[in-house]
């Protein structure tokens, strides 16, 4: 399967599986160009010039943390809040790589860093498929993660243009972004004790929100669906199958 | 021209800050994780994370709003429900506030 023989072994090994990397992303990538888009156009709204638009998307690479910190763009800046934030919204990236780190073993470790930087949720689901019929290659992994950094960074640039061409777009950008983390809430459905956790986290939210000034309302609404989870949980109950995978990786 | 690379420089901080912080989420997953089984309470409540403070975040927009937000909430959740595409339900959300909003709602 993977080929360590001579270079121009290697390197056909590495487009074909690239090719079909890219063949598997494909449509996540036609998604992306106006997800990236709407995202430039609130940033625009909030005053972002294109140029730092392209920044955010470039170093951030993150949608829901960077519909987020928009959402919370506001001068002065709760700098320290929103690093926090970002860290608390991407923390399932941790739990991803985790997971991932089982099936790259066979793949150099000077590229894992590259790698890690571009994982996105979609890239890992795909790659996590990819996974369960044998261990991933280097150009695979490229060719899912990798196209998706530019349409991301490039669309969301067009964006901020455009929005700032349009003028205020914030009004419509509003709820737009209240329904996009709803659909993004039921990616994350499991039953009947993520209600728990999601009506704890609401309750805690509203309560915040009425009394404690600024956004404290997002750690101390996310931290009451964290605790409702850790309570909820039953210790005996079977396990899934990432631990069973886990338990038995090389 | 010149609008297009405006900079403004705390900004750049908080982009960067936040680039360090999403990026020490994933290659800590890499690092820190290798050979360690998350299970248990512990994996519950990581797992709880994204939902639950998602859904902080919006809160005060569905929740605090207007009851036309709320509304909608509840008609995007329907949408999302029924598989519709991500484009689609977003645009079901917003579409149904304006419309709420028109009937005065």
């Amino acid at each position: 399967m993977v080929c360590i023989g001579g270079a121009g072994h290697l390197n056909d090994s590495f487009a074909k599986h690239f090719r079909l990397g890219l063949k598997d992303i494909s449509p996540t990538l036609l998604a992306y160009i106006p997800i990236a888009m709407l995202w430039g156009t609130m940033a625009a709204a909030k005053g972002f010039s294109p140029f730092e638009a392209f920044l955010m998307s470039f170093f951030v690479y993150a949608g829901a943390s960077q519909f987020v910190a928009i959402d919370m763009w506001v001068e002065p800046l709760p700098i320290a809040l929103m690093i926090l934030t970002a860290f608390i919204v991407n923390l399932r990236h941790l739990l991803m790589a985790a997971s991932l780190s089982r099936h790259i073993q066979n793949i150099r470790s000077i590229f894992h860093p590259f790698m890690m930087y571009i994982l996105t949720d979609e890239a890992w689901a795909i790659a996590e498929r990819k996974a369960l019929s044998g261990p991933l290659s280097l150009g695979y992994y490229l060719g899912v993660a990798a196209p998706l950094w530019p349409t991301w960074f490039v669309s969301s640039a067009v964006g901020a243009l455009l929005g700032s061409a349009l003028g205020d777009v914030a009004a419509l950008g509003d709820f737009g972004l209240a329904s996009m983390f709803i659909s993004i809430i039921a990616g994350f459905w499991k039953g009947p004790r993520t209600a728990a956790v999601i009506g704890a986290s609401a309750l805690a939210a509203v309560l915040a929100h009425f009394y404690i000034p600024g956004r404290w309302y997002i750690l101390i609404g996310g931290l009451a669906g964290v605790v409702t989870a850790a309570l909820l949980h039953v210790e005996d109950e079977i396990e899934g199958p990432e631990d069973t995978v886990a338990a038995g990786a090389p | 021209m010149k609008a297009i690379f405006i900079l403004h420089w705390h900004w750049v901080l908080a982009i960067l800050g936040m680039a360090v912080a999403t990026y020490a989420t994933r290659l800590s997953g890499l690092l820190l994780m290798r050979g360690v089984v998350v299970k248990g309470r512990m994996k519950a409540a990581l797992d709880a994370m994204p939902p639950s403070v998602l859904m902080a975040v919006i809160t005060p927009t569905v929740l605090m709003t207007g009851r036309a937000q709320s509304i909608a909430a509840v008609l995007t959740a329907i949408a999302v429900i029924f598989r519709l595409p991500l484009l689609v339900t977003i645009l079901v959300g917003v579409l149904s506030v304006f419309v709420l909003q028109w009937f005065g709602v």
